[in-house]
């Protein structure tokens, strides 16, 4: 496969997705206009290879829809996605099928992305024979040498397996395994490790950064922050379907400037008791996204909130506290 | 403290690995361990073996005279005469492989149908689901008699025929609860993960999501059974059956017509109409057990009472 | 804190039966000691039996569970007759938020009225007694007392969680159980929660015991902790001491594996998993994922000793310490 080897393996701009809500009878029959599920309003980043980008957020900011968007798995409603230079908004899904094979995704709940009736071959095996690729014997060959990539090793004690056989941590490498089998270039990883105990984390974790220096580009949604500052290069932290601040992941951890990313980091527990932040506790639950708020859409629950906040909407920008040129945030205050 | 190592550095013991379950079939195992389909499948094993081998076992010819109209049961004619002194007995198990025939074929015709209408709705959903449950709804509403009436006046009556209507009007339910499965296996992840990575719908549905439905279809397939042998011996007994075979709806009808009843003739009536009632009970308490433990949405376990038991200490030190 | 034992479990065992003769032993002789208005953490990973333990005080195990040791509230023993003595008890004097309490709603019916029926079951309050005891309940947990009426689609996941909370209070018990009470929400949901559960810890004087699998949550929310693995204690204390000074290899490398903000370290993981509880164990459960290992590790089960005021290990490494030492 041809690669521009200098650009961005990803670039999104612009991004939209929305789902329409159904109606039910009485809305169709008294014509109630549709109401749309704003998940994704303008989102742009751009992903290198051997780069790790994590998009945090809490649930309903749009994160996981934005890279099942990127995926196309989901059809976004505008905004434009160049992967390697090609444009894969416009493509129709024949199309699109030899470029799938270069972007492959890993579910957040290992216990359930296995199908319990196939093996661990199987598994493994199954992305090869649905795109026709290597005789029997040369599956088999790929197939071993994705689950020893994965950590799981020696391969051939594991091929016979059933999932119910393997633990949280081998069926999320068996996962990763069958994802490594096309040889992809991007990976996205959904919650990769939330489901897993804490003790195995660190291991999954240590295989995607990993993978990471082999080359790969990986895209991580995550909620945990602490998780996000360790191993991402770039966190781009998401609310109500747009990136608030987005920077080198120690730069944001350390100088967090948007309002949402200060309070959110305030709140994250530590593990030493002796270490006391002062929490910023946000009153009441992030809006339903059917429901943005006028303006900036974190005005509602921001302390540093202004009049002038209710009818700006901000963008992306340096703000002054910034360390890094890369450190942006959308706030008027900052 | 200790880096991360990157291979997952596990036991090398096999045994360190969960038990490996014996790949158990399903339908197999309840058959094996739940009494009321164990009775139910020997019971319909045993039906099916003697109509298999009825030509070779009846003590007569089917079609041969041997004794008066409606002759009492005796040594030499276990179920007596029927109305044309041909011997019960016989009658009955030539009865069975017809009777059989048709419930099973019926069944299978409704499976197929059933199966595949409620896989296709179940996992395209949308417009498709829509237009199918659409046309299921229509056929559940079909009366099935006026129906049979209609086609054996236009069409014949002929096997052919009587196994296709029972077929064609008795798919729907099995069409709903496949679909209802279906519905949900299709959101299981690892359905979500193979449509992800490019397999097709054909794909999917034979490799992931059939599998999974299999059971369950299985055990409403038993269930038709019963249904199917059920309306045949009503379609015979009110005189549509095929008139060169006997079937024991056949049978009840040549008695009722006949009036074996009001000179007492009992054996004429009773034995076809308990052959009925036990093939059918046995269909249905197999059936039933299998959709119990295979249908999760029959579910009820977790609602029994529940009560710990207590242990004393010392006993257990002592062990 | 008022000093005085509220709760104590004394050298609890549970078993449960698995059909074709075996048996899982998943809780081994767990111990503890609670006092009125404490707030008390439960840490494990899956597997090490602390939801089956709070299960066991509830007395809401399964028919093929079997149990041993005694749990004593305000000194009787809960468990001494089974059913009998445990159902008068629960949710009266020991209530219980259960893990994805959330989702546990009953989807048909008001959230007041699910709210009210333990007060209605154990006759605490009826009628419009019980009602206006749900509106204070609701207002307490942050939910405006109007939404009683509402179902629990209604809710958003935070809001469920608060009134879970405000169910398990209705009767006023003495001791609350919450087992992952915030695991599937957000953190901002989460930081409000602990918060809730924190206030009403000390407004009525309750004694709560937090079981989670998140060390910094513990470290949030309660004074002491015990660490729970392969269905045993291994170790015990404030938690301040378990994390600056861990007696047990486990705590510490649990610790080690816990990411922390702003720490760039290298995160650990422990390789292998917990032993099969199906079988006899030999030695220290820990022993075959152990970085510190050695000659007894593999023949001796280490007892929970005291190592310090209020502090309890189970390893032996504490043992050839002071041996070194004297």
């Amino acid at each position: 496969m041809t690669t521009n080897g200098s650009g961005p393996l990803l670039e999104v701009e612009g991004l939209v997705t929305r789902y329409p809500v159904p109606r039910g009878i009485v809305g169709t029959l008294a014509r109630r206009p549709r109401e749309r599920v704003h998940a994704v309003e303008g989102v742009s980043f751009r992903l290198r290879r051997g780069e790790m980008l994590a998009l945090v957020g809490e649930s309903g900011c749009g994160k996981t829809t934005t890279a099942q968007s990127v995926l196309r798995l989901v059809d976004p409603d505008e905004g434009a996605i160049r992967f390697d230079g090609t444009d894969i908004m416009s493509l129709s899904h024949r199309k699109l099928r030899p470029l799938r094979r270069r972007m492959q995704l890993i579910y957040q709940d290992p216990y359930e992305s296995l199908d319990p009736r196939f093996r661990v071959r199987a598994t493994v095996e199954e992305p090869l024979l649905v795109h026709g690729i290597g005789s029997k014997a040369e599956r088999r060959q790929e197939a071993e040498r994705a689950l020893e990539l994965a950590g799981l090793s020696p391969a051939a004690l594991y091929l016979g397996r059933y999932p119910h056989e393997l633990s949280g941590g081998q069926r999320q490498r068996v996962a990763i395994a069958a994802s490594l089998v096309l040889h992809p270039d991007l990976l996205v990883a959904d919650e990769p490790v939330s489901m897993l105990d804490v003790s195995v984390r660190a291991g999954i974790l240590a295989l995607l950064d990993d993978l990471r220096a082999r080359g790969l580009a990986i895209l991580m949604i995550t909620h945990d922050l602490s998780t996000a500052a360790r191993y991402a290069d770039r966190i781009a932290v998401m609310y109500l379907g747009r990136i608030v601040e987005e920077g080198p992941a120690r730069e944001v951890v350390d100088n967090p400037q948007h309002p949402y990313t200060r309070a959110l980091l305030s709140v994250v527990p530590r593990p030493d008791p002796r270490d006391r932040v002062a929490p910023e506790i946000l009153r009441g639950e992030t809006p339903n996204p059917v429901d943005v708020p006028e303006g900036c859409r974190f005005h509602p629950r921001c302390p540093l909130a202004i009049p002038e906040c209710r009818e700006v909407d901000p963008e992306l920008r340096r703000p002054a506290a910034a360390r890094s040129e890369r450190h942006t945030a959308a706030c008027i205050r900052v | 403290m200790t880096t991360a190592p990157a291979a997952e550095l596990l036991t090398r013991d096999p045994s360190d690995f969960e038990e490996p379950r014996r790949r158990r079939h399903a339908v197999w195992s309840v058959i094996r361990t739940q009494p009321q389909a164990t009775i139910g499948a020997i019971v319909l094993l045993a039906f099916v073996v003697v109509a298999a081998l009825a030509p070779y076992i009846a003590p007569y010819d089917e079609r041969a005279k041997v004794g008066d109209v409606f002759e009492a049961p005796s040594s030499e004619h276990w179920l007596g005469l029927d109305d044309a002194g041909v011997d019960m007995l016989t009658l009955m198990l030539h009865g069975a492989r017809v009777s059989l025939i048709v419930g099973f074929a019926a069944a299978l015709v409704s499976m197929l149908i059933g199966g595949t209408i409620g896989l296709v709705a179940g996992y395209f959903g949308g417009k498709t689901d829509v237009a199918l449950m659409r046309l299921t709804d229509y056929f559940i509403v079909i009366p099935d008699i006026p129906l049979m009436l209609v086609v054996a006046a236009i069409w014949g009556r002929s096997l052919t025929n009587i196994i296709l209507i029972i077929g064609l009007i008795y798919w729907t339910t099995t069409a709903r609860v496949i679909r209802a499965q279906v519905k949900s296996v299709r959101e299981r992840v690892y359905v979500k993960r193979a449509r992800a990575l490019g397999a097709g719908h054909l794909r999917v549905l034979f490799k992931h999501v059939l599998p999974q439905v299999a059971p369950l279809l299985v055990a409403i397939t038993v269930l038709s059974i019963a249904v199917a042998i059920f309306a045949e011996t009503a379609i015979a007994f009110l005189g549509l059956g095929d008139p060169t075979l006997i079937s024991w709806g056949r049978l009840i009808e040549n008695a009722f017509s006949r009036s074996a009843i009001s000179v007492d003739a009992w054996w004429a009536v009773v034995p076809p109409g308990l052959a009925v009632v036990a093939v059918v009970l046995a269909c249905t308490m197999l059936g039933r057990a299998l959709e119990d433990s295979l249908n999760p949405r029959l579910r009820v376990g977790h609602l029994s009472v529940r009560h710990f038991r207590l242990r004393n200490l010392r006993t257990e030190e002592a062990r | 804190m008022s000093g005085e034992r509220v709760l104590e479990i004394e050298d609890l065992h549970v078993w449960f039966e698995l059909g074709d003769g075996r048996e899982l032993h998943a809780v081994r002789g767990v111990s503890l000691a609670l006092e009125g208005g404490e707030r008390f953490g439960l840490v494990g990973e899956s597997g090490s039996g602390k939801t089956t333990t709070i299960l066991a005080v509830m007395g809401l195990l399964p028919p093929n569970a079997s149990v041993a040791g005694r749990v004593l509230l305000d000194g009787q023993d809960l468990l001494a007759r089974g059913e009998r003595s445990a159902r008068p008890h629960r949710w009266s004097d020991v209530a219980m938020v259960f893990q994805g309490a959330m989702n546990a709603f009953n989807p048909v019916q008001r959230i007041g009225d699910q709210i009210a029926e333990p007060m209605e079951l154990h006759e605490v309050a009826e009628g419009k007694e019980a009602r206006r005891r749900v509106a204070e309940l609701l207002e307490r947990v942050g939910i405006p007392a109007a939404r009683a009426s509402r179902y629990p689609h209604e809710f958003s996941g935070g809001m469920r969680q608060r009134a879970a909370l405000a169910m398990a209070l209705a009767c006023n018990p003495k001791v609350l159980l919450a087992d992952e009470p915030t695991t599937a929400l957000d953190v901002m949901v989460q930081a409000q929660i602990l918060e809730l559960l924190t206030s009403l810890a000390n407004d009525f004087g309750l004694a709560v015991v937090l079981v989670t699998h998140d060390l910094p949550v513990v470290a949030h929310v309660c004074s002491r902790a015990a660490v729970m693995y392969a269905g045993e204690i291994v170790e015990t204390g404030p938690v301040e001491a378990l994390y600056h000074e861990p007696r047990h290899p486990y705590t510490r490398l649990l610790y080690a594996a816990t990411p922390e903000l702003h720490a760039d370290g290298d995160l650990a993981s422990i390789p292998g998993a917990p032993p099969r509880l199906d079988r006899p164990l030999a030695g220290c459960p820990f022993q075959p994922r152990c970085d510190r290992a050695f000659a007894p590790c593999t023949e001796e089960h280490p007892p929970l000793l005291g190592v310090g005021p209020g502090r309890e290990a189970a390893c032996h490494l504490n043992t050839a310490v002071r041996e070194v030492q004297a």
